[in-house]
């Protein structure tokens, strides 16, 4: 399942959970200093870049499970932050809520300790390019 | 060393926020400020690349950039070091970063109430007139005080 993830999320150690069956995987990645923001807490732009990956690894699996692969260029991303990031593991897992030929819609959440409180969630509008043969 | 709450210095500001946590991984570098914005650079390194056909940074560094421009831009506008927290925000995506170029962000914050921050910048990579990236949001100032 490496595959779902970018030179830039495995150098932030994000990992792939459970990312068996046609369900999105759930991305998670553990604390330590380099995703630190101010003392204490997740940087903002590290919960970001979880939540971006756990939308494409969503994408890639509903598109995996259609045969189609082509090329994804990010289009915007909107991100809410709920509550603070504790120093521990935080988990994420993204939705395509809306799968069209040329733009896909995702929400994502992000969560700690239980994936009913959110502590991030994000929407992404994505455009995808068919490989021209 | 937790220097919250005390005047703003942007060169003490910056060695301390930038070679630190995630902006010292990043290797986020000072470029400029005025007096409500600020200037930084996300040098290309081969490990924060997004697509591997494209040796391009990928758009999770930009938003950690354009995330930490903005912090940075709201305590030049208060002149103060008060923690802040994201609470909101936005980045369009205009168009792929150059291959193996730096990006530069810089963040403006039009507007400061007693605790809430809005911002908006823009991203580029070397020229300023045609951007890659435009960001909006809007963060929380914490009281230093009240900090666990």
């Amino acid at each position: 399942m490496t595959a779902l993830l970018t030179a830039y999320a495995r150098a932030m150690g994000i990992a792939v959970a459970d990312g068996e069956g046609p369900a999105a995987p759930v991305l998670t990645l553990d604390f330590r200093h380099d995703l630190e923001g101010r003392p204490g807490a997740w940087h903002g732009g590290a919960i970001a870049g979880l939540l971006e990956t756990a939308g494409y690894a969503a994408l890639h699996t509903e598109l995996a499970a259609r045969g189609r692969d082509p090329l994804l260029k990010p289009i915007n991303i909107t991100v809410q932050y709920l509550s603070t990031g504790r120093t521990r593991a935080s988990h994420a897992r993204g939705r395509v809520v809306r799968l069209g030929r040329r733009n896909a819609n995702i929400a994502v959440e992000a969560w700690q300790d239980d994936p009913s409180k959110p502590i991030a969630s994000a929407v992404m509008n994505v455009l995808m390019v068919d490989a021209v043969d | 060393m937790n220097a919250f709450g005390g005047p703003f210095d942007s060169a003490m500001l910056s060695k301390w926020v930038l070679t630190r946590a995630h902006p010292g991984w990043l290797e986020l570098r000072y470029r400029a400020h005025g007096d409500d914005w600020c200037e930084l650079e996300l040098p290309w390194r081969a490990d924060l690349v997004g697509d591997e056909r494209r040796p391009a940074l990928a758009s999770g560094p930009i938003m950690s950039l354009m995330d930490m421009a903005a912090g940075m831009a709201i305590w030049v506008t208060n002149g103060e070091f008060r923690p802040v927290a994201t609470l909101d925000l936005r980045i369009d995506y205009i168009r792929p970063s150059r291959d193996r170029a730096p990006v530069f962000g810089r963040v403006t914050c039009y507007r400061q109430t007693r605790s809430a921050a809005f911002i908006r910048g823009s991203a580029h990579d070397g020229d300023a007139g045609d951007p890659v990236a435009e960001v909006s949001g809007v963060f929380m100032v914490l009281d230093p005080a009240r900090m666990r």
